[in-house]
């Protein structure tokens, strides 16, 4: 999976570079939030900007990078999702669960 | 069968990385149905979640870790029904007992048939011959 990472305003912030999140390529985003967060990496914000599908294996890589931030103190949030995407978090209630902002900036203002 | 304006059959080994290629026919496909007068965009990406998430059971529990075997996939649409049959060659299991997620308390998995049930009208799995069928409906008015 592609994926890029950036500190900004003290968040890591990984921008997801692919428009498809699936049970391809959904063990790899597990494994780099899994790896952040070991390496002390716990405030992350994921920017979902490019993806326009993402599917429940998706959705479990970013409940356990939310579950494990969480459970070191941490946080991890969302950013900049498409509606189509921000529909299924809203069908299994996950945007009750993660803090889903509508920008970096929105995110960095509300300080998590 | 013969009724169907839309017809569409495809053969893939069970590997993830085709689940690009089975999802993107669900999407072109829900484009196309002119007599569809719902969201047709939330029908694409409908179809698209719900092919992706059948193919998946299909590959890891139907065909469990056999890279040789394949996976076949129907779609058709019958007067206003489009119908999915998603076939495997692994033991199978029992829909029935596929309980609803917990949604106040969340897991990692097991989202995958409560997509498909949410999303769709019908869900049936069945054995036929060496096979496991998983039929789904979607009525479209």
């Amino acid at each position: 999976m592609n994926l890029n990472r950036e500190k900004i305003n003290g968040y890591t912030v990984l921008f997801i570079q692919e428009e498809r999140v699936d049970a391809h390529n959904s063990g790899d985003l597990k494994e780099a939030i899994l790896r952040l967060i070991e390496q002390g990496e716990v405030n992350i914000i994921v920017q979902l900007e490019r993806v326009r599908f993402i599917d429940s294996s998706g959705l479990g890589a970013l409940l356990s990078g939310y579950k494990n931030a969480t459970a070191k103190s941490g946080k991890l949030a969302l950013a900049n999702m498409q509606q189509q995407v921000l529909s299924m978090f809203e069908l299994t209630r996950l945007n009750r669960v993660f803090d889903i902002y509508a920008d970096l900036n929105e995110a960095f203002d509300s300080r998590l | 069968m013969c009724d169907s304006v839309i017809q569409v059959e495809v053969i893939i080994p069970t590997q993830t990385k085709y689940l690009d290629l089975i999802g993107s026919i669900g999407e072109h496909i829900a484009k196309k149905l002119d007599e569809f007068s719902g969201d047709r965009e939330a029908l694409a990406y409908h179809l698209n979640l719900v092919l992706t998430e059948a193919t998946v059971n299909a590959i890891k529990h139907g065909n469990y870790g056999n890279q040789e075997d394949t996976v076949r996939i129907t779609i058709a649409i019958q007067e206003n029904a489009l119908n999915i049959k998603v076939y495997d060659h692994g033991k199978g299991f029992d829909l029935e007992s596929v309980l609803l997620p917990d949604l106040d308390h969340p897991k990692e998995d097991g989202m995958g048939l409560f997509f498909i049930r949410s999303l769709m009208d019908s869900v049936t799995y069945t054995r036929q011959g060496d096979c496991n069928v998983l039929e789904i409906i979607k009525y479209l008015s």
